[in-house]
């Protein structure tokens, strides 16, 4: 897809009578093997093809998981005890599916933050920015689904409390409320209909997947220095040099999901999710799985309501402002690639937005941990700094900082970085 | 016992310095916050259960390479059903599984039989009571969980098939960041441990309520509905272990842990061939990007 020129050479006859016809190895060839990478791509790049492996692991597990649950609400629960002990395996499939998720979202917040990081999502690359925003959501969406599927006391809860948000929304709030639960709380229809949005929602996951993909095979991968391809030598082709480094990436990514699989298989689940929904019995503290508890902090942060000063009337009340914060602290990803005004695309050559780059991972991650913690004390105000400092990062740091930051030269071509950087005068072309 | 003091002080040097970490990040929240409210501490009534983080015992199916004393599985089972099936349930399990415990297919046929469940409805169309088979789930104590809540003051005792899976109590930061490393897995046998050789007299000014017993090590409260369940000599065990609560304890939380992971220990002697030949391929690999990578500079 290179510059629309295809080096592809079908071999056999058959290749050559396939490639008139449906030219899907010469597809195959364009994008994996022949397309050029740039040759500077860092580990932190590698996180693509983790994700990729990481969906087909899901899948795979997922779907086999689906020909043993039964997802009826006084059988679901029983029907995953009898795949962790009766079935051929069954405990490491759903091992795997349960861990997998985690580590679906931790590849998928490595990938996001280096995206932040390089300024992928920088002109021309937002339209694949907004297809990952879509897929991250999505993600979201079906982790939180499947957790409810075990119908233990984490997912009847976490089910509550999640969809409880929605009777926030004015005038319509109860009927979407209603329409999602299938009744008027958490029950048979709502784990009904979980199910089988949980196994549509992959699907479509693979298809903005593709168009992810495609995007980015349109404009080319960034790289770390931001400094866009100019010339052959600037690149490899993906195969080997992309898929050999890809592939030890993705092994040493299996190798520690194993040895959570393997040795900590409960150690980032819910105790509570052991026991099975009891309706009338509510758990000490319901939280989210642990890659929504920054989002699930930011809810809680708004605990005031909002209205018209010095008077009573209120606009929006701490429920409903909580919602929009925790909603809007996703979606203004969309709009990043318009808020971060630098023409500069790498945060190497950006000095002050390092540390602000920084100074916003540490929130994030303060945000998840505060989210662990009950909503009370020092633990509110808390939040409720980190959450305004999350949104002053989008909304005024990005503008700004491209307005008022000095930075640093930038190298003229890819190669001319790599070879100040490894100190040699040796221009030899990859290509060769 | 020895091992069980030593890590105990292990323990409190941990928490000393954890106490210190979190004093810092404290500060340094107060400080940022401005807002400052006043940390809950002192002398007040514990509101966070519970009071005891649980004590850490050793393990044999700890660590990476962790296996079942099956002399220990076997003398779980025996308080089990002497003592505790008295009340608790143990519905997710069935009799064959106890080959698992080394028993023969006799010995588990027998056993199971000294239980009757509901047959199913006969030509008559009546339903007796038949003796339970080695595949039927154990047969609990109540025939639901109405009669469950009724013999024990309005509060079911809780089924035991999960137990020691849902019972761990949070480590909270930093510790659970070590657990990683340390591969600290064995929370809820701890706690069930701890739980029952934790009863103690309340401390003057805490207030037991009727039929409770105050322990410290409980997860949700200061007191529990169930009194202490196990005494020394309660229970004869034939291979000479000691016939001490603090034996009793170790060998049915053991037992329990068996029951709510029967598979720990295949799928650990199987994470182990994963473990190695993930890590051999990932050194292949590791060479031949190097190799495929040296005429590239990058």
């Amino acid at each position: 897809m290179s510059g629309g020129h295809s080096a592809y050479v079908p071999k056999s006859g058959f290749g050559k009578w396939m490639d008139a016809r449906l030219p899907l190895a010469r597809l195959v060839y364009d994008s994996f093997v022949a397309y050029p990478v740039p040759r500077n791509l860092n580990n932190w790049y590698t996180f693509g093809a983790i994700l990729s492996l990481m969906l087909i692991i899901q899948l795979i597990t997922g779907i086999v998981l689906a020909m043993h649950y039964t997802p009826e609400s006084t059988m679901a629960f029983a029907s995953v005890e009898k795949i962790m002990r009766d079935v051929n395996y069954g405990w490491l499939l759903r091992y795997m599916h349960a861990n997998g998720a985690s580590f679906f979202f931790i590849a998928v917040y490595i990938h996001i933050f280096r995206g932040f990081y390089y300024g992928s999502y920088k002109n021309p690359r937002e339209v694949l920015w907004i297809l990952g925003v879509i897929i991250f959501i999505l993600m979201m969406a079906t982790g939180f689904m499947g957790y409810v599927l075990p119908w233990g006391q984490m997912s009847f809860w976490g089910a509550t409390v999640i969809t409880g948000f929605f009777t926030a929304i004015p005038i319509v709030g109860d009927s979407i409320h209603t329409l999602l639960l299938g009744g008027f709380a958490v029950d048979n229809p709502t784990l009904n209909r979980f199910f089988s949005l949980h196994y549509l929602l992959p699907f479509m996951i693979i298809g903005v997947v593709i168009l992810h993909v495609w995007a980015l095979h349109v404009t080319g991968q960034t790289n770390p220095t931001g400094v866009e391809v100019k010339s052959e030598q600037d690149t490899v082709p993906f195969t080997p040099y992309a898929t050999m480094k890809d592939l030890l990436a993705m092994i040493v990514f299996m190798l520690v999901l194993a040895y959570f699989i393997f040795y900590m298989p409960n150690f980032l689940g819910h105790p509570d999710n052991y026991i099975e929904a009891q309706p009338l019995v509510t758990p000490a503290h319901i939280v989210p799985e642990w890659y929504y508890l920054p989002f699930y902090a930011i809810l809680r942060a708004i605990t005031f309501d909002i209205g018209i000063p010095f008077t009573d009337i209120v606009l929006i009340n701490s429920k409903l402002g909580g919602v929009i914060a925790m909603f809007g602290s996703l979606l203004i990803f969309f709009v990043v690639p318009w808020l971060d005004t630098s023409k500069v695309r790498s945060a190497a050559y950006r000095p002050l937005f390092k540390q602000f780059f920084w100074i916003f991972v540490i929130v994030c991650v303060g945000l998840g941990w505060l989210g662990s913690k009950p909503a009370e004390g020092i633990y509110t105000t808390m939040s409720q700094i980190f959450t305004f400092w999350y949104f002053f990062h989008f909304i005024v740091i990005l503008p700004v900082l491209g307005l008022v930051e000095k930075p640093k030269p930038i190298p003229a071509s890819i190669t001319e970085a790599v070879l100040a950087k490894t100190g040699n005068g040796d221009t030899s072309n990859a290509n060769n | 016992m020895l091992t069980i003091d030593q890590r105990d002080t292990k323990v409190n040097t941990m928490k000393f310095s954890i106490s210190r970490i979190a004093g810092i990040a404290l500060a340094f929240g107060l400080a940022i916050a401005g807002n400052v409210q006043a940390a809950e501490q002192g002398d007040a009534a514990p509101t966070h259960f519970p009071i005891e983080q649980p004590k850490q015992v050793e393990w044999s199916f700890a660590g990476p390479f962790g296996k079942w004393d099956i002399g220990q599985l076997q003398r779980g089972l025996k308080i089990y059903t002497e003592v505790c099936a008295a009340c608790h349930s143990l519905n997710k399990v069935s009799y064959r599984n106890l080959a698992d415990l080394g028993y023969s297919e006799a010995q588990i046929k027998a056993y199971a039989a000294e239980y009757e469940l509901p047959d199913e409805p006969n030509a008559d169309g009546e339903i007796e009571d038949r003796p339970a088979r080695p595949s039927d789930k154990f047969v609990g104590p109540y025939p639901n969980a109405e009669a469950a809540k009724a013999a024990n003051n309005g509060a079911a005792p809780p089924d035991f098939s999960l137990l020691a899976k849902a019972r761990a109590p949070l480590r909270g930061f930093p510790t659970f960041v070590f657990d990683v490393f340390t591969m600290y897995a064995e929370n809820g046998p701890d706690y069930i441990y701890s739980l029952l050789t934790g009863y103690v007299d309340a401390p003057a000014g805490t207030e037991v309520p009727e039929g409770g017993s105050y322990n410290p090590y409980f997860i949700a409260g200061s007191s529990l509905a169930m009194a202490p369940p196990l005494s020394d000599g309660l229970i004869t065990y034939e291979d000479g272990s000691p016939e001490t609560v603090d034996q009793y304890a170790k060998d049915i939380s053991a037992f329990m842990m068996w029951a709510a992971e029967p598979k720990l220990v295949e799928r650990k002697s199987l994470g182990f061939k994963v473990m190695i030949f993930l890590l051999i391929f990932a050194g292949l690999l590791y060479f031949t990007k190097k190799r495929i990578w040296s005429s590239v500079k990058h």
